[in-house]
């Protein structure tokens, strides 16, 4: 019998904190080895240019001044749910329910609209359009947030249900409100007298939105990393246990940041229908509140991360839409591509967080 | 005399060119090099509907002789804000007629129409181009319920075949109608295909289920699945994907289609199916463009322009004697001495909660209708459409507006 232990050829090893530029030359080694794949899958399945490939993406999201404000509009949507569902995460409350909360924040804010967009003046109604807007998305954040605080349910499988039961509110008042009858669509809501749609700023329609979200950005970096909210949810979030015995009341900090959360993807709401769509279908939140929690892990919750992960999602997004047009691809080859960078990103921060070292042999 | 037989030479090749293309006439001399077309689509090739449309483009596109750089086609455009940004894109890129194919599209096209008025902006199936006012936004679409009528004729073919073999009795000639919303459309859709059933087939009833989506091939295979069990001996949709026609392949029950063949996937049950031909729209609309002419607020194609057509008869499945049927039947429409919505044909029966813009006589039959042909959020009736003996559907505007509740259909359900 043999006696000696096989030993593998590598080993993975915990590294002890990197300094901030060995990350991030890791991270940066990733995204390129990522676009070299990339370049290689293009050239196998369609035989273009991978090069050509990546300049109509990049002139899909940035070619002309209207295709840049709109990946603006976008990027500000994604990071607004984002950065909304960052607390929650960082507490390592799993809030997979911004889909349902930025969907009952869209659906107060067409109620508004088409109820009483004929019976206020301006400003009144933009007012009463942020209250409904934010409230909404808070009670839906609430809901699973109170019963997580006193019964302890999973709020996972909560949260997610309450995504489901949005979009079928959503869908009932599709239907209510719908115009032509029986065509299942509200269509622009005040198309005529633009009641309830937020102000364009300096002649842009766009710029509002991006505004209004740069801020949100700051502040949430600054209620993360300096205010003791901020460092409650963090302390949660590594230990209930600890943060108990220092005397935090776990509960409290739970539905309180909950609230927070629901009124940010109620106020994303708002953006959507008043700010940019200005209509309400059940497929307005189109996956973001998903798509937003990749954004926030990939950034590690740092607001500032996330407005980069965020861009790249959309600029992935958007370049493929140019991509279907210029080469008669599918759109799913957009996704094949977008895919293929995640998983190096992905990838990457277990190097971040581990080494592999080789074994000397004896 | 050289100069004169170039001429002749010149004049001869001018004349077979135009012999052999499908052109339309006042095509023929119109400069097309200066014209960048955009296309808007809501899915793409994947969906019947969409791929109907793209066929229709690529079509046009080479009969006019429109160079690949000259279209640019857009898929997968959701009708939302998106699609407004999109037809924008299109503009700044330098097209100069744009066309959008889904019903959701029309608001945002209107807002784009109101930002670019120099770039024509033409939208199927939309409603609001007659009212909306401007020179630059259009609406089209074609007398599909005269395709639904003739479609209903082999299906009404179908069911005596069944009923003579003793398959079943004529109390049992039960249609089933699986529909996506209780819209106009649709409605105009089915009611025109269960009247050209009736026509040969006088017990025929019918029964309509609603999917609540344009595109559910899982709803619309269960749906299919229900109204067999229900009793329905033949199966009919308005819906665009392949669910009923899979679902009527399996339980051995004949389908009359829409959008396209579906003998792909039905060959031992598909009978017909009519569709829409866009490209006889497209032409013109870009034709119209190109020589600086005004396009129509509305464009309602018909059987003789060719934009309403009907797809190959399955001799397999289809009853002797169909194609006579629907060739008599097609003649008398051409003709004007059938109407599909002739009101003596059907009876309508006005409750407080169904049919209110209608007034019967004490047969039941229709006398006036108002219907809502300028769209409005109260759907208020501000059209007189009946008139002579018959209802005018599309002919007030392109998109239908029939949208009564017939005796001898039944709606299982209408919650969309």
């Amino acid at each position: 019998m043999n006696t000696k232990k096989k030993e593998p050829m590598f080993h993975i090893v915990k590294r002890a904190a990197l300094p901030w530029y060995k990350a991030w030359a890791i991270r940066g080694i990733a995204l390129l080895l990522s676009l070299v794949v990339c370049a290689f899958v293009t050239m196998l399945v369609t035989g273009d240019d991978p090069v050509a490939v990546f300049r109509t993406m990049f002139t899909g999201a940035f070619g002309t001044s209207r295709k840049t404000w709109v990946t603006l509009k976008e990027l500000a949507i994604l990071l607004c749910i984002s950065l909304a569902l960052t607390p929650a995460f960082k507490m390592r409350f799993w809030n997979i329910g911004g889909e349902g909360q930025v969907m009952m924040g869209c659906l107060a804010a067409a109620a508004c609209m088409v109820k009483l967009g004929d019976a206020l003046p301006a400003p009144v109604l933009i007012l009463v359009m942020i209250i409904a807007s934010l409230g909404a998305g808070m009670i839906w954040a609430m809901i699973p947030a109170l019963c997580k605080a006193k019964w302890n349910t999973n709020e996972t499988l909560f949260t997610l249900m309450m995504n489901y039961v949005a979009t079928q509110i959503v869908a009932y008042f599709i239907i209510r409100w719908e115009v032509p009858k029986g065509s299942g669509k509200i269509g622009i809501i005040n198309q005529q007298s633009h009641a309830g749609w937020l102000p364009t700023v300096f002649g842009n329609k766009y710029l509002l939105n991006v505004l209004i979200v740069l801020a949100l950005t700051i502040f949430m970096y600054i209620y993360l990393t300096y205010t003791k909210q901020g460092y409650e949810i963090a302390v949660v979030g590594e230990s209930e246990r600890t943060a108990r015995y220092v005397g935090i009341k776990v509960e409290k900090v739970i539905v309180r940041t909950l609230c927070l959360t629901g009124a940010i993807c109620g106020l994303c709401g708002l953006l959507l229908v008043s700010g940019s769509e200005h209509t309400l279908t059940t497929t307005i939140a189109g996956g973001q509140g998903f798509t937003g929690v990749m954004v926030a892990w990939m950034a590690k919750f740092n607001p500032i991360g996330m407005v980069f992960t965020s861009l790249l999602l959309i600029f992935m997004s958007r370049g493929a839409n140019e991509i279907a047009t210029v080469f008669s691809l599918n759109e799913a080859f957009g996704d094949i591509l977008t895919g293929i960078i995640i998983f190096f990103l992905i990838g990457s921060e277990f190097f971040v967080t581990y080494k592999l070292s080789r074994k000397k042999s004896a | 005399m050289r100069k004169l037989f170039a001429l002749a030479l010149s004049a001869m090749l001018a004349a077979s060119t135009l012999g052999g293309m499908t052109v339309s006439a006042d095509s023929a001399d119109v400069d097309f090099s200066n014209m960048k077309v955009g296309f808007i689509f809501l899915h793409d090739e994947n969906s019947t509907y969409d791929l109907n449309f793209m066929n229709s483009a690529k079509a046009a596109a080479a009969n006019l002789g429109l160079s690949e750089d000259q279209i640019v086609m857009k898929v997968n455009i959701a009708e939302g804000e998106q699609c407004y940004e999109t037809a924008a894109d299109l503009a700044d890129s330098g097209c100069n007629i744009i066309f959008a194919d889904s019903f959701g599209h029309e608001d945002f096209m209107i807002e784009a129409a109101q930002e670019f008025p120099e770039v024509q902006f033409c939208h199927s199936t939309g409603t609001r181009a007659h009212t909306e006012g401007l020179d630059n936004y259009h609406n089209a679409f074609a007398s599909i319920y005269e395709g639904r009528y003739l479609a209903g004729v082999a299906a009404g073919k179908k069911l005596n075949a069944m009923i003579e073999e003793g398959k079943i009795t004529e109390d049992q000639a039960l249609i089933g109608y699986v529909g996506a919303f209780t819209y106009a459309e649709v409605i105009s859709g089915y009611t025109s295909f269960f009247l050209g059933a009736r026509s040969q087939c006088p017990s025929a009833t019918m029964k309509v289920t609603f999917t609540g989506s344009w595109y559910d091939e899982t709803a619309e295979k269960e749906a299919a699945n229900k109204l067999i069990q229900d009793g329905c001996v033949l199966i009919s949709q308005h819906a665009d994907s392949m669910g009923a026609p899979t679902a009527c392949e399996a339980a051995g029950v004949p389908d009359v289609s829409y959008n396209g063949s579906t003998i792909s996937v039905g060959p031992n049950s598909y009978i017909i199916s009519s569709r829409i031909d866009w490209t006889p729209y497209y032409e013109h609309a870009i034709t119209c463009a190109a020589k600086g002419e005004a396009i129509e607020a509305d464009w309602t194609g018909t059987l003789a322009t060719e934009s309403v057509l009907l797809t190959e008869l399955n001799d397999a499945v289809a009853a002797d004697g169909t194609q006579d049927a629907i060739d008599a039947a097609k003649a008398a429409l051409e003709d004007g001495s059938l109407h599909v919505f002739d009101v003596s044909t059907f009876t309508v029966t006005v409750t407080d909660s169904s049919n209110v813009n209608a007034t019967v006589d004490e047969n039941g039959n229709l006398t006036s209708y108002m219907a809502d042909v300028d769209t409005d959020a109260a759907y208020e009736g501000d059209t007189e459409v009946v008139s002579d003996g018959y209802f005018h559907e599309s002919e007030y505007r392109s998109a239908p507006y029939f949208d009564l509740q017939i005796d001898g259909i039944e709606l299982l359900d209408t919650s969309f």
